[in-house]
């Protein structure tokens, strides 16, 4: 059983230096706020001094826009296949809507890894393909996957796909491989490179700026200004995984 | 009791016969591994959704029956029923040929069975994967254990032991294979710890179903003689362990159903879920439980050995639609991300998932079942599992004569 760890913003004074990306990020009118990301020397493990995750504000997720979608289907390579069903085929980040039942209100978000501190998927895994890193970056190591699809049935978000088919066309930097499961890495390539997400960046250019991606140990980060003062949800908090992935607005 | 004899199975040339049957069956299984191995889960029903499909359903079936199986052996030996013990040697044979059907199954259904030995050299004892893998290849090594220590005259006197070792083991296997649910937070169907002696129930049931028409069958087949003594406690036995399984289901449906939270995945198994409320209640309950249960206790029926032939294959059938209900139910009733919200999305969140099983996977299946008859053919043939005779007057302790 394991305590659940709230990103304890005051523990850490974690100064950033180097690369800062940072995006002007206007979370209310009058807030600015800046996303900021550290590039990782290639020399140096990851730590667990930063825990990675994406505030999604779903009061700017535009109904009808899927630029996030799009662009971590381009950034990963992962709606190439030819023969898979629509059922059957990848599906690493996805739009829902969402209608509340009593009175009728409609919004939208994008659904994909939470990338929780206490991962069922990692739980479950017999061989331990499935693990989170350090970082709270939640990964499936591909070499030692043998496809049970354990995980698949054990994610509370639906968010993993299985790949059913030869995969051709691949990316250099996200090798992907029939009979193995996926799902969203948070960029893990970009994110070591000091950069941000493929979908925050997509969000931002699209000027809706409703993905916030930064690290929520730091306290001087936009993403741990953020959640310290306005209310955040987890989905399925019930089940007590603390995502690294929070919405604001449902 | 009288002493028992025990004897290779002596068919003449229809073991051949057989042999080739059940092997062109498992060649054809094999074909439809390499056409989706080959191909990959595309061509099956299988999906994102609905991730395990009807090679589990026969997986799970094989390996819940190999554990039911291995009682027939334990009420001898663990509680001392000499009835029990000519039966015992078959009992432990059938349950490692179960056993390797199912796992059989369930290995060559992987995304990546070429793997295997990445599941045997890596290990997250977080997993009850992992677990199962140890619990399943015990189980083997301690029923062959078993089966030494009670087919070695030498050796019998250890057979009470090693039987009790077994007899926990098979406890804990299928609590670890009950537990592959019952462990399962993210799903409205799951997440019970009911599912694990729900579980070790229904395999006293599908087992002992199995392990009676596998007695009969080779009992028929080499003209050995079977008398109505053996059979009636395995019928009166079945009967309380369909009631059993009965008893299980009505505590699950009624602890879900007092609770709101599982009112809708209840209302989708038990009244709107079409497919899956048909299997439940026609299959599972009627003809799987009900008539099963009339068909061993109205006085109608009696001693009459085609009424537990028929009982026996309802059970298995009964069987297989309870963990169709169970595995594809569960998957194909959505996944609640958002209580109180109606959800869409282009990946079927907020609506039922549907499932067609393809003939590659039903073969795998029956390629599965298939192994396990052959191993039970083939090793009876080699060795001395069954009894000369299991005539009244050779283990009714009250026959004249």
């Amino acid at each position: 059983m394991s305590n659940e760890q709230q990103p304890d913003l005051a523990r850490r004074d974690f100064m950033s230096s180097g690369a800062q990306l940072a995006a002007g990020l206007t979370l209310a009118p009058g807030v600015v706020l800046y996303g900021v990301a550290q590039a990782k020397p290639d020399d140096q493990p990851v730590t667990d001094k930063v825990r990675w995750g994406m505030l999604i504000d779903t009061t700017k997720c535009a109904d009808g826009c899927d630029d996030c979608v799009t662009a971590c289907k381009t950034e990963q390579g992962w709606d190439n296949q030819t023969h898979a069903r629509a059922t059957q085929s990848a599906q690493w980040i996805r739009k829902v809507t969402l209608r509340d039942k009593a009175t009728g209100h409609q919004h939208s978000l994008p659904m994909m890894c939470q990338h929780c501190e206490n991962p069922p998927c990692a739980d479950v895994c017999p061989t331990g393909a499935s693990f989170k890193r350090a970082d709270g970056i939640v990964l499936v190591d591909r070499h030692i996957c043998i496809g049970c699809r354990y995980c698949m049935m054990a994610c509370p978000y639906k968010a993993r796909s299985f790949v059913h088919e030869t995969i051709t066309d691949q990316l250099p930097h996200m090798p992907r491989g029939k009979g193995c499961v996926e799902g969203c890495t948070m960029c893990v390539h970009r994110v070591d490179a000091g950069q941000t997400t493929a979908c925050a960046e997509a969000c931002a250019k699209a000027g809706h700026n409703a993905i916030l991606f930064g690290d929520l140990n730091d306290p001087k980060s936009a993403i741990a200004k953020t959640v310290a003062k306005y209310a955040t949800t987890q989905v399925r908090a019930d089940l007590g995984l603390n995502p690294g992935v929070r919405y604001s607005g449902i | 009791m009288k002493n028992i004899r025990y004897l290779e199975l002596n068919v003449g040339m229809s073991f051949y016969t057989a042999l080739a049957v059940l092997g062109a069956i498992i060649l054809m299984g094999l074909g439809s591994v390499y056409h989706m191995e080959h191909n990959g889960h595309w061509v099956t029903g299988m999906d994102n959704q609905i991730v395990w499909g009807m090679p589990h359903v026969f997986a799970i079936f094989l390996i819940v029956a190999a554990s039911g199986a291995l009682n027939v052996a334990s009420i001898g030996s663990v509680f001392g029923k000499k009835m029990y013990k000519p039966l015992a040697r078959l009992s432990g044979l059938l349950a490692i040929a179960l056993l390797a059907g199912g796992l059989a199954v369930l290995v060559l259904d992987l995304g990546r069975p070429d793997r295997l030995i990445v599941a045997m050299t890596h290990f997250n004892f977080k997993s009850i994967f992992t677990w199962n893998i140890f619990l399943y290849t015990g189980f083997m090594g301690i029923v062959g254990v078993y089966l030494w220590m009670m087919m070695d005259r030498q050796m019998n006197k250890f057979s009470t032991p090693v039987g009790f070792l077994a007899f926990g083991w098979r406890l804990i296997l299928t609590t670890g294979t009950g537990s592959i649910f019952g462990f399962l937070v993210a799903r409205q169907a799951y997440d019970a710890a009911i599912m694990a002696p729900m579980f070790v129930v229904m395999s006293f049931s599908f087992g002992l179903a199995a392990y009676i028409l596998v007695l009969m069958g080779l009992f028929a087949w080499d003209k050995r003689e079977l008398g109505d003594y053996v059979l009636n406690r395995l019928r009166k036995l079945l009967g309380i362990f369909i009631a059993g399984v009965l008893y299980f289901v009505l505590v699950y449906h009624l602890t879900n159903l007092y609770a709101t939270e599982h009112h809708g995945v209840e209302a989708f198994i038990l009244r709107d879920g079409g497919v899956f409320t048909n299997l439940f209640w026609w299959v599972q309950i009627l003809i799987g439980s009900l008539v099963p249960l009339a068909l061993i206790y109205a006085p109608m029926f009696q001693g009459k050995r085609c009424s537990l032939i028929l009982a026996s294959v309802l059970v298995i059938l009964g069987g297989f639609a309870q963990l169709y209900v169970i595995l594809i139910g569960g998957q194909a009733y959505p996944l609640q991300l958002f209580p109180g919200y109606a959800v869409t999305s282009s990946f079927a969140d907020g609506i039922v998932n549907g499932y067609s099983p393809t003939f590659h996977e039903v073969m795998l299946g029956i390629a599965g079942i298939a192994i396990s008859l052959l191993l039970v053919t083939f090793a009876s043939r080699v060795l001395r599992f069954l009894p000369e005779s299991l005539a009244d007057s050779v283990v009714d302790p009250h026959a004249k004569g």
